[in-house]
């Protein structure tokens, strides 16, 4: 007798979603955390990403790393579309906390609550969270 | 149940891969599947065989290689993460020019395909990080 999983085949397409909840400098996960999603855009999966916390200056528009010596990285965000990585949740308490809105951001997104959010990840197959 | 896991911290430095080896020996002694365990970010160096740790402490690397030995699970070290941080297979010594290799054994390099696969194949991705 097979096993559920078992019967999965290639074909298989999950809902992943890759949840940015820190910084887009600082540390490496939000830079290492793309170069996922846009590995992943090659597998067909039903892929979305979520930015809370920190996470949501990831998308901040006018990043200028000259001060710090690092690569500006945040153009990337903008070629997703590009990968059909086009579902884009943002959640607004955390951008109320910090004194953003959807205007200060430099790609299209979906800003939704708190609740709103906790629910769509329930719908997952597959949570990334860097 | 057929896990996959994703290890995301290095070892010493933060608890992530101790958690993650708990949970993986838990779930093989429960008599589940253990698909593959991914390293990314700096959990990478969780697969270096140059660290002498205290003699008196857990040998995280090795404890890592016994379990691959003992259950075959397969250790996979992203090679753009391994890259940045110094790990090298000897293959990969050879193509980038450098005069040795620090993989420890069990573990092997490849890329991040390996991580979504996983995803994909497994009835759960477990993700241990900060």
């Amino acid at each position: 007798m097979s096993e559920p999983w078992e019967e999965e085949g290639p074909g298989t397409i999950k809902k992943f979603m890759y949840v940015n909840r820190k910084a887009p400098y600082g540390t490496i996960y939000a830079l290492e955390s793309l170069e996922v999603v846009l590995i992943a855009a090659a597998f067909e999966q039903d892929v979305s990403m979520a930015f809370l916390d920190d996470g949501v200056y990831q998308l901040k528009k006018g990043q200028d790393t000259q001060g710090i010596g690092m690569k500006n990285f945040s153009p990337t965000y903008r070629a997703l579309e590009g990968y059909d990585v086009e579902k884009l949740y943002v959640e607004a308490e955390s951008l109320a906390e910090r004194g953003l809105s959807e205007d200060d951001l430099l790609v299209p997104v979906e800003v939704m609550g708190r609740e709103a959010l906790a629910e769509l990840m329930d719908e997952q197959d597959v949570i990334l969270s860097f | 149940m057929k896990y996959g896991i994703l290890v995301n911290e290095g070892p010493y430095q933060h608890q992530a891969s101790d958690t993650a080896y708990q949970f993986a020996q838990a779930l093989l002694d429960k008599g589940h599947e253990l698909f593959r365990v991914f390293f990314y970010h700096d959990g990478v160096n969780n697969g270096t065989r140059f660290a002498v740790p205290p003699q008196d402490d857990r040998n995280i690397t090795v404890r890592w290689s016994e379990m691959a030995e003992k259950h075959g699970v397969d250790l996979v070290i992203c090679i753009a993460a391994a890259q940045r941080r110094g790990l090298l297979d000897e293959g990969e010594a050879k193509r980038q020019g450098k005069d040795g290799n620090n993989i420890a054994p069990g573990f092997r390099i490849s890329g991040l395909g390996q991580l979504i696969e996983a995803g994909i194949q497994c009835d759960r991705l477990v993700v241990f990080g900060d």
